[in-house]
């Protein structure tokens, strides 16, 4: 966990309204672990204030890939930056993916910018592993296949591949699994994290997914992203630090 | 050695500098101590303690505004017993004053959790945070009603030696009148100010960003507020203050200590940046060297109206 300042290298639109920015960032980029988030100050002024977290895409040697699109002042500077303009970055934060249990097919199931940190994920499983990747969105704008394998996509206006969402897609292609220990990888909007737990739980299926809570500081002490527990009713668990990678066993999304 | 003496006293408790870190910015010490020296701080003040473990309040706990941010975080904390048995053995490997803060529901509690505390040498001054709903009277807030901030402050008194400090609510119409009722029952100094009410709805859905509705606004927004509640209590009641509201800089702190404020406290911007404190120390000494400053101590209230 460090706080670094580190210039944009590249920024390109992969596709409509959807950026990825190449950061040379050595000292952070050699500690990341696949799911980890970093937070960034995009501003010295005070609008916008605090930090704003975000998914690390990928990581190739000493550069860190993010993927955004402009949602708001934060994520409009930070599209804006200039090649060599430094952003300050807090990081690498929280608890990522856990790719040491014993499967042999990985599933990535991602809505919408919910494939943001799969590309990383991607890159270190990939040979060693068989991954698939079912890929949703509203509509054929929304759905982002940037350097996933194998991928099956699905939009709720029939617009590009599977009419209908993304978790319905996996539950329909579960049965080609059949016999392959799998692992699900997920990341999107709550409701399709919720509606992807219960498939995997109905299936039993072991699946980590991350989640996304609004935060402040992202390393515990704003206490500002509570996730609810499955083990302990008496207290929450942080999105920030206990995530916001979690297995779907032990939060209520 | 430094050129400038930047201690100040705030009753009994002597701080190397006048930088304290604030309730509900800095945990219970151990996150931020990957960020700062904590031996070069102030001195910092705990989270919230309450008797019992407190969950706190579902998520959307916080939003962003202009300049500042909006939290109902529901005082979540590990409660005192706890506290005492975990937490504070960490804290103990630092030479930095400790001041427990303590939220309650009763004056009963306020009483029993300070009692809990007192014996624990590592803990050198209380902070009572009556910005909290008084279950007994209906859930309104100690901190509005005078005779509720005066029976509070005389209780705690009455089972601690130790510097007692109120942290005030600035949601009321004259805070000076907390502040001498505060001084008059005992207490050696405030905290001012804690966080305004404020809300923020989504114009779409309609639904408030933060799920508690009403929540507290803290950063830069609210600095000149605080500022004023601090000159205030200054003009009227002589009782030291400790300045808080949205301190970014080292220019901050000067102006608050300005306006009258014995020492102060960074909050928020521990959230920004948890390494400006240390920066902002080192700006302060520069800054006295400049304006030929021997004590800090002699900024306390200089204002020239």
């Amino acid at each position: 966990m460090l706080i670094v300042n580190s210039p944009v290298k590249e920024i390109k639109e992969i596709q409509k309204d959807i950026f990825l920015q190449k950061i040379y960032s050595p000292e952070i980029a050699g500690q990341i672990k696949p799911g980890q988030f970093l937070n960034i100050r995009v501003s010295e002024t005070v609008f916008p204030l605090l930090r704003r977290p975000f998914s690390i895409c990928d990581v190739e040697g000493d550069f860190i890939y993010l993927m955004f699109n402009i949602f708001g002042e934060g994520t409009r500077i930070l599209a804006h930056k200039h090649i060599d303009d430094t952003i300050d970055i807090l990081g690498p934060l929280g608890k990522g993916f856990n790719i040491t249990d014993d499967f042999d097919l990985a599933v990535i199931v991602a809505g919408g910018l919910g494939s943001a940190p799969f590309p990383f994920l991607t890159r270190l499983l990939k040979d060693k592993y068989e991954v698939h990747s079912f890929v949703g969105g509203r509509t054929k704008n929304d759905v982002i296949t940037y350097n996933l394998l194998n991928v099956q996509t699905a939009t709720d206006d029939g617009s590009l591949g599977f009419n209908g969402n993304v978790v319905q897609l996996f539950e329909k292609n579960l049965p080609s699994f059949k016999d392959k220990r799998i692992k699900v990888f997920g990341c999107g909007p709550n409701a399709m994290l919720r509606a992807l737990k219960e498939v995997c739980i109905t299936h039993n299926i072991n699946c980590e997914v991350s989640t996304e809570c609004a935060m402040a500081c992202g390393f515990g002490i704003c206490q500002g992203c509570p996730i609810e527990s499955t083990e302990q009713s008496d207290k929450y668990l942080l999105v920030c630090k206990d995530g916001p990678v979690f297995n779907v066993k032990d939060v209520i999304i | 050695m430094s050129k400038v003496d930047l201690s100040v006293n705030i009753s009994s408790l002597k701080l190397r500098n006048p930088i304290m870190l604030a309730s509900g910015t800095v945990g219970y010490g151990n996150e931020i101590a990957e960020f700062v020296d904590l031996n070069k701080i102030g001195a910092i003040v705990t989270k919230s303690l309450s008797l019992k473990p407190r969950k706190g309040n579902p998520p959307q706990r916080i939003t962003e505004t202009p300049a500042g941010m909006l939290n109902a975080i529901g005082l979540a904390n590990v409660g005192v017993e706890v506290f005492l048995k975990e937490k504070i053995p960490f804290l103990k490997k630092y030479d930095v004053p400790l001041i427990c803060n303590i939220a309650a529901s009763s004056v009963e509690e306020y009483v029993e959790c300070t009692r809990i505390l007192n014996d624990e040498d590592t803990i050198k001054a209380f902070e009572i945070n009556v910005s909290c709903p008084n279950v007994k009277e209906g859930g309104l807030q100690f901190g509005n009603n005078l005779s509720a901030v005066g029976r509070v402050t005389e209780k705690v008194r009455a089972v601690t030696d130790k510097p007692l400090i109120i942290k005030l609510s600035p949601n009321v119409s004259y805070i000076h009148e907390f502040a001498k009722v505060v001084k008059d029952s005992g207490g050696d100094a405030v905290s001012a100010i804690n966080t305004l009410v404020g809300t923020a709805f989504n114009i779409f859905t309609r639904k408030p960003k933060v799920q508690n509705v009403f929540a507290g606004l803290s950063g830069p927004a609210i600095k000149p507020i605080a500022l004023a509640k601090v000159l205030e209590i200054h003009q009227k009641v002589d009782i030291p203050i400790i300045g808080v509201g949205g301190i970014m800089n080292w220019k901050d702190i000067v102006e608050f200590m300005i306006v009258g404020a014995s020492a102060v406290q960074i909050g928020t911007l521990n959230f920004i940046d948890p390494t400006a404190p240390i920066k902002i120390i080192e700006d302060l000494e520069k800054y006295c060297l400049q304006m030929n400053i021997k004590s800090i101590s002699e900024l306390t209230g200089s204002y020239i109206i």
